[in-house]
């Protein structure tokens, strides 16, 4: 079985992002970027897969410009065989990603394709469930456990209220939530070893997929600030400024 | 151009989420209808038609809608929807599940997680885990959008709205519901709830979360708790408060034993009146907390217990 795992290039989630002076974006450089942590799951989970001999080969892809090739590096040395890189020169929605990956499943012919339920910069959620509707894949989002039987994958899924599980015939999706698993390390020597392994790039041409946003960024603001608490010295005052100042009690 | 709003419901009762998101759906033009889709949900469509602003109530009452399976859900949906102009739903696990297939198959972008509505086309919404609000415009000719229920109020009672039955079918054969397990409580929902009181890593076990739930009862409040509490094991992780589990907003949060990561903040920092109990008088949460008490949370939680 073909795992194909899709991985984003984000900030990393340590940083403290700030807003661009001119409000037209959040400033990106020099800031520490990582591998998106669901995408760091949906690697893991492929890896499990393919060391519990269910799954023979694990294919990681990224979209974006030169620099997405870093997490395909990392996502290769947590045990991912080859990397494919769609180059675009910025990041595109979600839609248009949905698109370039409906592509590279149709070249590549995956049986799970297993991505993260949000990247952590747009906080969009989107785009595991477009691939889903794209391709006719039925899918298995927010999994926080998932297991492979003959020609099916059974997704335990994280809802409001509890957990549902459903059953998916494969080819399908499916989108990790945080309790999944808990991802390795990359060792120095699988580091090293990333280096060597295959990595090819396609562009959106190859694929026929024209990258056009419909979503217009206007503004791009902080958040309001909180004025600042003030500190009590017990309960009793802490109740009586609830009841009498705040009056929520 | 009218809207569809799409309902949320466990097939007995409407979820509060979507009265609120009929205020914002109210925002972006006249004409809502809502629909309900669903296995033997008349009783919710009977409740949604009691809402102010609601034009028509469509029911699509069928066992293929009965676990609202996404595949099912969003072609019926997309199906329906291509005479709107806006097709709106709760940003709930449910709303976040369907609408961005719908958006896929009707080859329109998806505007997340609203939490304003500036215009028909322009809305606002919270990116890096509410570290930035950006403004966006869809030049879509279907806007689909999830709303963020907790930034808007609920929609009045009062409505008479026509109720009509949907007899489009749709089933998949490639997925299919085994079973479900939902954690039971007799509290208020978290994200609906007035107060929420809500336990971290400070909590040392699960046990103690006893101490907390003696005050939330004695409050009439629903308990939440930080992913840290959650991975830790100590709670069921449909409690967790922040970027990954629930937004809430209520009119009070209490945080004990909680530090206040980036991530637990985007889940709660809307709310009302913050208060923090702490005993890390550095620990993030008293930069947003309106009131602050340094002290250990086994100490003060028995004693809140007893004043209340």
């Amino acid at each position: 079985m073909k795992v194909l795992v899709a991985v984003k290039r984000v900030i990393d989630y340590n940083v403290k992002v700030r807003v661009k002076p001119d409000q037209s974006d959040v400033d990106l450089a020099n800031v520490k970027m990582a591998l998106n942590p669901f995408c760091e799951i949906a690697v893991e989970e492929a890896v499990r897969l393919k060391e519990s001999g269910v799954a023979d080969e694990v294919v990681v892809v990224s979209i974006g410009p030169k620099a997405v090739q870093e997490q395909l590096r990392t996502a290769l040395a947590l045990g991912g065989d080859r990397a494919i890189h769609v180059e675009t020169e910025s990041m595109p929605d979600s839609l248009v990603a949905a698109k370039i990956l409906k592509g590279v499943v149709e070249k590549e012919q995956p049986d799970l394709v297993i991505l993260g339920k949000q990247s952590i910069d747009s906080d969009n959620n989107q785009t595991g469930q477009m691939l889903g509707a794209l391709t006719d894949m039925p899918q298995g989002t927010f999994a926080s456990k998932v297991s492979v039987e003959d020609g099916s994958v059974e997704v335990t899924r994280e809802i409001d209220g509890g957990l549902q599980t459903v059953k998916l015939q494969l080819p399908a999706i499916v989108t990790t939530d945080l309790r999944l698993n808990e991802p390795r390390y990359a060792s120095l020597p699988n580091i090293m070893k990333a280096k060597r392994k295959p990595l090819d790039t396609l562009s959106t041409d190859e694929l026929g997929v024209e990258v056009k946003s419909t979503v217009k960024l206007l503004k791009v603001e902080p958040p309001a600030e909180r004025s600042a608490g003030v500190k009590v010295a017990d309960v009793d005052e802490l109740v009586d400024k609830l009841k009498n100042e705040a009056k929520v009690l | 151009m009218s809207i569809l709003l799409i309902a949320e419901h466990d097939h007995q009762a409407l979820n509060p989420a979507t009265a609120k998101t009929l205020t914002a759906a109210a925002k972006m033009g006249d004409n809502i209808d809502v629909l309900v889709a669903g296995e033997n949900c008349q009783a919710v469509a009977d409740e949604a038609a009691k809402l102010s602003g609601v034009s028509k109530v469509l029911v699509a009452d069928n066992a293929a809608y009965g676990h609202q399976l996404a595949e099912n859900v969003a072609a019926l949906v997309a199906e329906l929807g291509k005479d709107y102009g806006h097709i709106v739903a709760p940003a709930t696990t449910t709303g976040k599940n369907f609408m961005p297939r719908v958006a896929a198959l009707l080859d329109v972008a998806q505007i997340s997680d609203i939490i304003a509505v500036e215009s028909a086309d322009t809305f606002k919404r919270p990116i890096y885990a509410g570290n930035a609000i950006a403004t966006v415009q869809s030049e879509d000719a279907i806007k689909v959008v999830t709303v963020r229920a907790t930034a808007f109020d609920a929609a009045e009672q009062g409505g008479n709205a026509e109720i009509s039955a949907v007899d489009t079918v749709i089933e998949n054969t490639k997925s299919r519901f085994v079973g479900e397990q939902l954690a039971e409580s007799e509290r208020p929902e978290l994200t609906s709830a007035e107060i929420v009181i809500s336990g971290g890593r400070g909590m040392q076990n699960g046990e103690n979360f006893k101490l907390l739930e003696d005050v939330a009862d004695k409050l009439g409040a629903a308990v939440g708790a930080s992913r840290a509490a959650v991975d830790a094991g100590f709670v069921p992780n449909d409690m967790q408060v922040g970027q990954t589990g629930k937004i809430v907003a209520p009119q009070l949060y209490i945080a004990v034993g909680i530090s206040g990561a980036i991530q637990h903040l985007a889940g709660m920092k809307d709310s009302k009146v913050i208060v923090a109990i702490n005993k890390d008088e550095e620990a993030p949460i008293f930069q947003v907390a309106d009131y602050g008490l340094v002290a250990d949370l086994f100490d003060v939680l028995p004693k809140l217990n007893e004043k209340l």
